[in-house]
């Protein structure tokens, strides 16, 4: 019937421009106020990308990489989806690419996580995912998504904890020169 | 026959041995007249201005004499309009300590003997826990944290609204300021540890000994209530940075910036922009020992 053909005709065109117009996160992308940053943690010499891929043929083919091989050993991301085109831009390789085509830098690569991780991104928005520093009432200091997971491997890894609390039974009453007073293993808190 | 005002009377002979005693307890044969000064010292919240400075001059004399550098001793007061919160995501943490020895550096705590305002603890999967802290364990010592199948949950002062160790301090020495941290006057507290035992949280700490930090790791950043040196024989225990988080702008608490997984939390209860207050509209709260109406102003949460 004409006027059903017509409803589902036009929610399908509802879903596709909703689709096109509304990727998860550009749409609040301005009410995102411009987070403070470190700048990304990039292995030492490898950024910008270009000085190697400029002249290189972008080949989006899943295979044994000749080159970063440290990074497909690691790599557990959802792996059987994803590969390194996804995420990184093949025509430009210093910027990263979103699901809908836009281009942007390793700054902003929060942008990139939220895709996917929509419920984390809003609680990192809010400054409740991940860590902050800086001023409660001030200037507050960000970190990217890579700082704490690698993009590659995301788990957060194991620590070493710091020494346990020195037991009552072991506390003696002693006076001890400068130089013997035990010192703390973490140092100045900026 | 003798006047009535004459007599000696029960209460004047008690008056005189008090007095007479006092004396005695004081360090004879000393000319340093800030021990005297001390002694004399009137409750910090009576104190006026020009005296709170001369107390302010003689502890940051006393603190460059003993450790040899510039100790500044701030008295800062409570911002209108601010209540301090804390949120702690038991989801996140993973035990590692690094929250426990910040809090030493930045807050002067005794090394040796040793004084840690925060403890971790680490209990099994599926303990009871919320009520019953007596199965956790806080001496654990892995090779790596987190390991499977426990959880870990640091514990420090709750800053409570409703605070049992203040009610209980017989000489005022502890009370909850207007941002609602409560603080203690470590030249007003005379150690008689009745707030440790009211306390249900076991967050206060004694100096059973002289507390010693070596010198070059002092913090000379520090407030009256807050992180300045102590002494043998007083209580101290977390204030939530006040030295740090009491400013325009204010800094976050050390075990804040100090957390690798981002675990902590900590501002402004009264801001509905805050967030600790998003932590109390999104995430499963709870508060330690709630049914004790102890108030906390410390939120565990769940963010997974």
């Amino acid at each position: 019937m004409g006027v059903q053909k017509a409803i589902c005709l036009l929610i399908g065109l509802g879903l596709i421009f909703s689709l096109r117009a509304s990727p998860v996160n550009a749409a609040d992308k301005d009410k995102i106020p411009k987070y403070s940053v470190p700048p990304a943690p990039f292995s030492e010499g490898i950024f910008p990308c270009s000085d190697c891929h400029e002249d290189m043929e972008p080949d989006p083919t899943r295979r044994e990489l000749e080159e970063h091989t440290d990074i497909q050993e690691m790599f557990d991301h959802a792996s059987d989806q994803r590969w390194c085109l996804d995420c990184h831009n093949a025509n430009d390789r210093d910027k990263l690419r979103l699901v809908n085509g836009a281009l942007i830098s390793f700054e902003e690569s929060y942008y990139l996580c939220g895709q996917c991780h929509g419920t984390i991104f809003r609680d990192w928005k809010a400054g409740v995912h991940g860590k902050r520093t800086g001023e409660w009432n001030g200037k507050k200091i960000y970190r990217l998504c890579v700082h704490c997971h690698n993009p590659h491997s995301p788990k957060f890894k194991p620590l070493t904890p710091l020494p346990p609390p020195v037991r009552p039974t072991e506390i003696e009453n002693r006076k001890l020169n400068d130089d013997q007073i035990p010192r703390n293993p973490i140092g100045d808190i900026q | 026959m003798k006047s009535k005002k004459d007599k000696l009377t029960r209460r004047n002979f008690l008056k005189g041995a008090a007095a007479g005693t006092a004396t005695l307890a004081l360090p004879v044969g000393t000319s340093d007249a800030s021990v005297w000064e001390a002694f004399f010292q009137k409750h910090f919240r009576e104190l006026n201005k020009d005296e709170v400075a001369d107390v302010i001059k003689r502890l940051e004399e006393e603190y460059k004499e003993k450790y040899k550098k510039d100790v500044k001793v701030k008295t800062t007061d409570a911002q209108p309009g601010v209540l301090f919160s804390y949120g702690l995501d038991l989801s996140r943490c993973i035990g590692c300590r690094r929250c426990v020895y910040a809090c030493a550096r930045e807050n002067n705590q005794s090394r040796d003997p040793q004084i840690h305002w925060i403890s971790v603890l680490r209990f099994e999967q599926g303990e009871k826990f919320v009520s019953n802290l007596e199965e956790a364990d806080k001496y654990y010592y892995p090779e790596k944290v987190p390991e499977d199948g426990h959880f870990y949950m640091p514990i420090a002062c709750q800053q409570c609204e409703n605070p049992p160790c203040v009610k209980v301090c017989p000489t005022k020495a502890t009370w909850k300021e207007p941002d609602g941290i409560v603080v203690v006057d470590y030249n007003w507290c005379i150690g008689c540890r009745f707030c440790m035992a009211a306390c249900p949280y076991g967050a206060r700490r004694f100096n059973w000994a002289a507390p010693q930090i070596a010198k070059e790791e002092v913090n000379p950043d520090t407030h009256y209530l807050g992180n300045r040196p102590r002494y043998k024989g007083v209580v101290e225990k977390c204030t939530f940075c006040i030295q740090r988080t009491r400013g325009n702008p204010g800094r976050y608490p050390a075990c804040v910036e100090v957390c690798p997984v981002g675990a902590r939390k900590f501002g402004n209860l009264l801001d509905p922009e805050s967030e600790i207050r998003y932590c109390l509209e999104h995430k499963r709260v709870f508060r330690l020992k709630e049914e004790l109406n102890t108030a906390p102003k410390f939120y565990y949460f769940f963010a997974t």
